[in-house]
Protein backbone atom coordinates (compact mmCIF):
# COMPACT_ATOMS: atom_id res chain seq x y z
CA UNK A 1 0.00 0.00 0.00
CA UNK A 2 2.45 2.74 0.90
CA UNK A 3 4.68 1.18 -1.59
CA UNK A 4 2.17 1.96 -4.54
CA UNK A 5 1.55 5.55 -3.01
CA UNK A 6 5.46 6.00 -3.23
CA UNK A 7 5.33 5.13 -6.91
CA UNK A 8 2.21 7.26 -7.67
CA UNK A 9 3.51 10.38 -6.26
CA UNK A 10 6.94 10.12 -8.47
CA UNK A 11 5.40 9.87 -11.64
CA UNK A 12 6.74 12.67 -13.18
CA UNK A 13 2.54 14.23 -13.57
CA UNK A 14 2.53 13.50 -10.12
CA UNK A 15 5.10 15.33 -8.47
CA UNK A 16 4.66 18.07 -10.96
CA UNK A 17 0.99 18.30 -9.12
CA UNK A 18 1.89 17.76 -5.82
CA UNK A 19 5.33 20.03 -5.47
CA UNK A 20 3.46 22.91 -7.43
CA UNK A 21 0.46 22.56 -5.31
CA UNK A 22 2.65 22.36 -1.96
CA UNK A 23 4.54 26.01 -2.88
CA UNK A 24 1.46 27.58 -4.35
CA UNK A 25 0.28 26.57 -0.74
CA UNK A 26 2.92 27.86 1.49
CA UNK A 27 3.58 30.74 -0.54
CA UNK A 28 -0.50 31.62 0.16
CA UNK A 29 -0.22 30.74 3.80
CA UNK A 30 2.87 32.29 4.46
CA UNK A 31 1.42 35.81 2.26
CA UNK A 32 -1.26 35.80 3.92
CA UNK A 33 0.81 35.48 7.50
CA UNK A 34 2.77 38.22 6.25
CA UNK A 35 -0.11 40.36 5.69
CA UNK A 36 -1.75 39.49 8.73
CA UNK A 37 1.53 40.35 10.65
CA UNK A 38 1.53 44.07 8.54
CA UNK A 39 4.91 43.00 6.34
CA UNK A 40 7.09 42.28 9.41
CA UNK A 41 10.62 41.98 7.53
CA UNK A 42 10.92 38.65 9.42
CA UNK A 43 7.76 36.64 8.28
CA UNK A 44 8.45 37.70 4.22
CA UNK A 45 7.63 34.92 1.96
CA UNK A 46 10.38 34.34 0.57
CA UNK A 47 11.97 33.06 3.62
CA UNK A 48 8.77 31.42 5.87
CA UNK A 49 7.80 29.67 2.30
CA UNK A 50 11.12 28.68 1.77
CA UNK A 51 11.65 27.54 4.95
CA UNK A 52 8.16 25.43 4.78
CA UNK A 53 8.80 23.46 1.48
CA UNK A 54 12.24 22.57 2.83
CA UNK A 55 10.63 20.83 5.38
CA UNK A 56 8.39 18.83 3.33
CA UNK A 57 10.79 18.15 1.51
CA UNK A 58 13.21 16.59 4.51
CA UNK A 59 10.39 14.50 5.96
CA UNK A 60 9.24 13.27 2.46
CA UNK A 61 12.63 12.84 1.88
CA UNK A 62 12.79 14.35 -1.83
CA UNK A 63 16.23 15.74 -3.52
CA UNK A 64 16.25 19.33 -4.36
CA UNK A 65 16.63 18.32 -8.36
CA UNK A 66 13.53 16.31 -8.41
CA UNK A 67 11.53 19.43 -6.31
CA UNK A 68 13.38 21.76 -9.05
CA UNK A 69 12.13 20.48 -11.92
CA UNK A 70 8.50 19.51 -10.64
CA UNK A 71 8.06 23.07 -10.04
CA UNK A 72 9.58 24.23 -13.52
CA UNK A 73 6.10 25.59 -14.97
CA UNK A 74 6.66 27.98 -12.06
CA UNK A 75 9.74 28.93 -12.96
CA UNK A 76 9.60 29.58 -15.96
CA UNK A 77 7.09 32.29 -15.25
CA UNK A 78 10.19 34.24 -14.16
CA UNK A 79 11.04 35.08 -17.61
CA UNK A 80 7.16 36.65 -18.58
CA UNK A 81 7.30 38.54 -15.68
CA UNK A 82 10.92 40.28 -15.61
CA UNK A 83 9.62 41.39 -19.20
CA UNK A 84 6.23 42.53 -17.89
CA UNK A 85 8.41 44.72 -15.58
CA UNK A 86 8.34 47.48 -18.59
CA UNK A 87 4.82 48.05 -17.47
CA UNK A 88 4.95 49.82 -14.04
CA UNK A 89 8.42 51.56 -15.23
CA UNK A 90 6.81 52.88 -18.39
CA UNK A 91 3.77 54.45 -16.19
CA UNK A 92 7.08 56.59 -14.00
CA UNK A 93 8.71 57.60 -17.14
CA UNK A 94 6.77 61.28 -16.76
CA UNK A 95 8.73 61.40 -13.49
CA UNK A 96 11.91 60.00 -14.84
CA UNK A 97 12.26 62.79 -17.65
CA UNK A 98 12.77 65.41 -14.33
CA UNK A 99 14.54 63.10 -12.61
CA UNK A 100 17.11 61.79 -14.72
CA UNK A 101 19.94 63.39 -13.28
CA UNK A 102 19.51 62.04 -9.63
CA UNK A 103 18.80 58.86 -10.86
CA UNK A 104 21.91 58.67 -13.08
CA UNK A 105 24.27 59.68 -10.45
CA UNK A 106 22.57 57.39 -7.83
CA UNK A 107 22.80 54.35 -9.92
CA UNK A 108 26.40 54.83 -10.88
CA UNK A 109 27.09 55.52 -6.92
CA UNK A 110 25.16 51.89 -6.13
CA UNK A 111 26.25 49.78 -8.96
CA UNK A 112 30.10 50.68 -7.94
CA UNK A 113 29.37 50.82 -3.97
CA UNK A 114 27.24 47.40 -4.13
CA UNK A 115 30.33 45.85 -6.50
CA UNK A 116 33.24 47.15 -5.13
CA UNK A 117 32.06 46.29 -1.14
CA UNK A 118 31.16 43.17 -1.53
CA UNK A 119 34.74 42.45 -3.56
CA UNK A 120 36.18 44.57 -0.28
CA UNK A 121 34.81 42.77 2.62
CA UNK A 122 34.96 39.14 1.02
CA UNK A 123 38.93 39.92 0.95
CA UNK A 124 39.15 41.14 4.29
CA UNK A 125 37.36 38.03 5.41
CA UNK A 126 39.91 35.98 3.40
CA UNK A 127 38.04 34.90 0.93
CA UNK A 128 39.16 33.38 -2.08
CA UNK A 129 39.68 34.81 -5.84
CA UNK A 130 36.70 32.37 -7.17
CA UNK A 131 34.64 33.61 -3.34
CA UNK A 132 35.22 36.93 -5.47
CA UNK A 133 34.27 36.50 -8.19
CA UNK A 134 31.13 34.44 -7.09
CA UNK A 135 29.93 37.62 -5.01
CA UNK A 136 31.17 40.70 -6.92
CA UNK A 137 27.89 40.92 -8.83
CA UNK A 138 25.56 39.69 -5.92
CA UNK A 139 23.05 43.27 -6.33
CA UNK A 140 21.91 42.44 -9.88
CA UNK A 141 19.40 40.29 -10.78
CA UNK A 142 19.36 36.53 -10.81
CA UNK A 143 19.88 35.45 -14.49
CA UNK A 144 22.22 38.39 -15.18
CA UNK A 145 24.74 37.61 -12.01
CA UNK A 146 24.82 33.94 -13.12
CA UNK A 147 25.64 34.69 -16.75
CA UNK A 148 28.12 37.19 -15.39
CA UNK A 149 29.54 34.83 -12.64
CA UNK A 150 29.76 31.82 -15.62
CA UNK A 151 31.63 34.37 -17.97
CA UNK A 152 34.12 35.61 -15.28
CA UNK A 153 34.76 31.89 -14.54
CA UNK A 154 33.16 32.17 -10.84
CA UNK A 155 30.97 29.86 -9.42
CA UNK A 156 27.44 29.28 -10.64
CA UNK A 157 25.17 28.20 -7.42
CA UNK A 158 27.36 30.51 -5.17
CA UNK A 159 26.83 33.54 -7.29
CA UNK A 160 22.91 32.28 -6.89
CA UNK A 161 23.31 31.71 -3.25
CA UNK A 162 24.65 35.50 -3.24
CA UNK A 163 22.22 37.30 -4.97
CA UNK A 164 19.70 35.17 -2.80
CA UNK A 165 21.13 36.09 0.33
CA UNK A 166 21.75 39.89 -0.51
CA UNK A 167 18.16 40.17 -1.91
CA UNK A 168 16.62 38.48 1.69
CA UNK A 169 18.77 40.65 3.96
CA UNK A 170 18.90 43.88 2.07
CA UNK A 171 14.98 43.21 1.73
CA UNK A 172 14.37 41.82 5.36
CA UNK A 173 16.94 45.34 6.49
CA UNK A 174 15.58 47.72 4.53
CA UNK A 175 13.25 49.50 6.68
CA UNK A 176 14.91 49.64 9.79
CA UNK A 177 18.93 50.70 8.28
CA UNK A 178 16.96 53.46 5.89
CA UNK A 179 15.04 54.67 8.68
CA UNK A 180 18.07 54.93 10.63
CA UNK A 181 20.45 56.31 7.67
CA UNK A 182 17.96 58.65 6.39
CA UNK A 183 14.77 59.27 9.04
CA UNK A 184 11.42 59.18 6.94
CA UNK A 185 12.09 58.08 3.70
CA UNK A 186 10.32 58.86 0.36
CA UNK A 187 8.84 55.74 -1.57
CA UNK A 188 11.12 56.63 -4.61
CA UNK A 189 14.11 56.46 -2.98
CA UNK A 190 13.34 53.53 -0.72
CA UNK A 191 12.12 51.82 -4.09
CA UNK A 192 15.36 52.87 -5.81
CA UNK A 193 17.77 51.51 -3.20
CA UNK A 194 15.77 48.11 -2.98
CA UNK A 195 15.52 47.71 -6.54
CA UNK A 196 19.22 48.56 -6.90
CA UNK A 197 20.47 46.18 -3.76
CA UNK A 198 18.05 43.54 -3.76
CA UNK A 199 16.98 43.05 -7.30
CA UNK A 200 13.96 41.30 -7.85
CA UNK A 201 13.24 40.19 -4.17
CA UNK A 202 13.80 44.09 -3.45
CA UNK A 203 11.26 44.71 -5.91
CA UNK A 204 8.46 42.57 -5.23
CA UNK A 205 8.69 43.97 -1.64
CA UNK A 206 8.70 47.68 -3.36
CA UNK A 207 5.33 46.49 -5.31
CA UNK A 208 3.89 45.73 -1.62
CA UNK A 209 4.75 49.25 -0.27
CA UNK A 210 3.02 50.93 -3.63
CA UNK A 211 3.24 51.48 -6.89
CA UNK A 212 5.88 54.44 -7.00
CA UNK A 213 7.85 52.55 -4.64
CA UNK A 214 7.38 49.19 -6.99
CA UNK A 215 8.09 51.27 -10.23
CA UNK A 216 11.50 52.64 -9.12
CA UNK A 217 12.81 49.32 -7.88
CA UNK A 218 11.87 48.24 -11.08
CA UNK A 219 13.81 50.94 -12.93
CA UNK A 220 16.92 50.53 -10.71
CA UNK A 221 16.66 46.75 -10.93
CA UNK A 222 17.07 47.08 -14.96
CA UNK A 223 19.37 49.81 -14.53
CA UNK A 224 21.59 47.83 -12.34
CA UNK A 225 21.31 44.90 -13.92
CA UNK A 226 23.14 46.39 -17.37
CA UNK A 227 25.06 48.25 -15.31
CA UNK A 228 26.85 45.95 -13.36
CA UNK A 229 27.01 44.03 -16.89
CA UNK A 230 29.38 46.86 -17.99
CA UNK A 231 31.13 47.42 -14.89
CA UNK A 232 32.48 43.73 -14.20
CA UNK A 233 34.88 43.48 -16.54
CA UNK A 234 36.45 46.47 -15.30
CA UNK A 235 36.25 45.01 -11.22
CA UNK A 236 37.45 41.56 -12.36
CA UNK A 237 40.46 43.09 -14.47
CA UNK A 238 41.30 45.33 -10.98
CA UNK A 239 41.93 41.97 -9.15
CA UNK B 1 -4.72 38.02 -20.07
CA UNK B 2 -3.69 35.16 -22.60
CA UNK B 3 -3.09 38.10 -25.37
CA UNK B 4 -0.52 39.34 -22.45
CA UNK B 5 0.96 36.44 -21.88
CA UNK B 6 1.69 35.66 -25.48
CA UNK B 7 2.65 39.39 -25.55
CA UNK B 8 5.34 38.67 -22.57
CA UNK B 9 6.55 35.45 -23.87
CA UNK B 10 7.07 37.13 -27.93
CA UNK B 11 9.03 39.77 -26.11
CA UNK B 12 11.03 37.77 -24.25
CA UNK B 13 11.93 35.22 -26.94
CA UNK B 14 12.44 38.13 -29.33
CA UNK B 15 15.07 38.81 -26.18
CA UNK B 16 16.55 35.62 -25.85
CA UNK B 17 17.68 36.18 -29.51
CA UNK B 18 18.68 39.34 -29.38
CA UNK B 19 20.60 38.32 -26.16
CA UNK B 20 22.88 35.80 -28.78
CA UNK B 21 23.65 38.28 -30.71
CA UNK B 22 25.18 41.26 -27.97
CA UNK B 23 28.80 40.87 -27.07
CA UNK B 24 27.60 40.99 -23.50
CA UNK B 25 26.32 38.24 -21.18
CA UNK B 26 22.83 39.56 -20.55
CA UNK B 27 19.73 37.80 -20.21
CA UNK B 28 16.63 37.54 -22.75
CA UNK B 29 14.03 38.27 -20.19
CA UNK B 30 16.05 41.68 -19.31
CA UNK B 31 15.89 42.63 -22.95
CA UNK B 32 12.50 41.88 -23.95
CA UNK B 33 11.49 44.07 -20.98
CA UNK B 34 13.73 46.38 -22.72
CA UNK B 35 11.88 45.99 -25.78
CA UNK B 36 8.75 46.49 -24.16
CA UNK B 37 9.82 49.69 -22.42
CA UNK B 38 10.74 50.72 -26.13
CA UNK B 39 7.10 49.63 -27.31
CA UNK B 40 5.32 51.18 -25.12
CA UNK B 41 6.77 54.08 -25.49
CA UNK B 42 6.49 54.35 -29.21
CA UNK B 43 2.70 54.12 -28.64
CA UNK B 44 2.38 56.18 -25.43
CA UNK B 45 0.17 54.32 -23.59
CA UNK B 46 -0.19 50.71 -22.06
CA UNK B 47 -3.34 49.07 -22.31
CA UNK B 48 -5.43 48.12 -19.37
CA UNK B 49 -5.58 44.35 -20.19
CA UNK B 50 -1.91 44.99 -20.06
CA UNK B 51 -1.57 46.92 -16.71
CA UNK B 52 -3.85 44.27 -15.23
CA UNK B 53 -2.10 41.07 -15.84
CA UNK B 54 1.63 42.73 -15.47
CA UNK B 55 0.25 43.95 -11.96
CA UNK B 56 -0.75 40.02 -11.20
CA UNK B 57 2.49 38.63 -12.08
CA UNK B 58 4.96 41.08 -10.52
CA UNK B 59 2.98 41.40 -7.10
CA UNK B 60 3.32 37.67 -6.51
CA UNK B 61 7.24 37.45 -8.05
CA UNK B 62 8.20 35.90 -4.50
CA UNK B 63 6.16 32.82 -5.11
CA UNK B 64 8.44 32.50 -8.47
CA UNK B 65 11.53 32.67 -6.50
CA UNK B 66 10.87 30.01 -3.70
CA UNK B 67 12.19 26.93 -5.96
CA UNK B 68 15.32 29.06 -6.67
CA UNK B 69 15.97 30.15 -2.68
CA UNK B 70 15.16 26.25 -1.58
CA UNK B 71 17.62 25.16 -3.95
CA UNK B 72 20.31 27.66 -2.29
CA UNK B 73 19.85 26.25 1.01
CA UNK B 74 20.48 22.76 -0.73
CA UNK B 75 23.46 23.49 -2.07
CA UNK B 76 25.11 24.98 1.23
CA UNK B 77 28.13 22.36 0.42
CA UNK B 78 29.04 24.45 -2.13
CA UNK B 79 29.87 27.02 0.51
CA UNK B 80 30.35 25.21 3.47
CA UNK B 81 34.12 26.12 4.35
CA UNK B 82 33.99 30.00 3.19
CA UNK B 83 31.19 30.85 4.57
CA UNK B 84 32.13 34.12 6.83
CA UNK B 85 33.58 36.16 3.60
CA UNK B 86 30.65 34.68 1.72
CA UNK B 87 27.86 35.41 4.01
CA UNK B 88 29.66 38.66 5.03
CA UNK B 89 30.37 40.34 1.93
CA UNK B 90 26.08 39.67 1.40
CA UNK B 91 24.68 41.22 4.27
CA UNK B 92 27.43 44.13 5.14
CA UNK B 93 27.53 44.82 1.35
CA UNK B 94 23.93 44.96 1.60
CA UNK B 95 23.39 47.41 4.01
CA UNK B 96 26.49 49.52 2.74
CA UNK B 97 24.75 50.14 -0.97
CA UNK B 98 21.56 49.89 0.60
CA UNK B 99 22.47 53.54 2.82
CA UNK B 100 25.18 54.46 -0.35
CA UNK B 101 21.82 54.32 -2.82
CA UNK B 102 19.46 55.78 -0.64
CA UNK B 103 21.75 58.80 0.49
CA UNK B 104 22.81 59.61 -2.71
CA UNK B 105 19.81 59.92 -4.48
CA UNK B 106 18.60 61.73 -1.83
CA UNK B 107 21.28 64.28 -1.77
CA UNK B 108 21.19 64.69 -5.44
CA UNK B 109 17.11 65.38 -5.39
CA UNK B 110 17.37 68.16 -2.62
CA UNK B 111 20.41 69.26 -4.64
CA UNK B 112 17.90 69.43 -7.78
CA UNK B 113 15.02 70.86 -6.13
CA UNK B 114 17.37 73.56 -4.71
CA UNK B 115 18.52 74.81 -8.55
CA UNK B 116 15.26 74.54 -9.62
CA UNK B 117 14.05 77.08 -6.88
CA UNK B 118 16.70 79.93 -7.42
CA UNK B 119 15.94 81.97 -10.31
CA UNK B 120 18.03 81.45 -13.23
CA UNK B 121 21.01 83.27 -13.82
CA UNK B 122 21.16 86.76 -15.60
CA UNK B 123 17.85 87.92 -13.68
Amino acid sequence: MLQTLQTMIESPGMSSLIWIAATLAAYSLTMALYRASRAHPLLLPVVTGTAGIMVLLALTKTPYDAYFSAVSPLVFMIGPATVALAVPLFGQVHRLKTMWLPVTVALLVGCVVAIASALAIAWLFGGSSQILISVAAKSATMPIATSLTAYFGGIVPLAAAAVAITGIAATMLSGPVLRWACGDVEDTVRGFALGLTAHAIGTARALQISETAGAFAAMAMSLNGLMTALLMPIAVSGM
Amino acid sequence: MIRVLTLLVVLQLCGEILARLVPLPLPGSLLGMLILLGVLLLRGQASRELQQTSQVLLQNLMLLFIPFIVGIVAQFEHFADQWLPFVSACILGAIISLVATAWTLRWMLSRQARVNILPPEGN
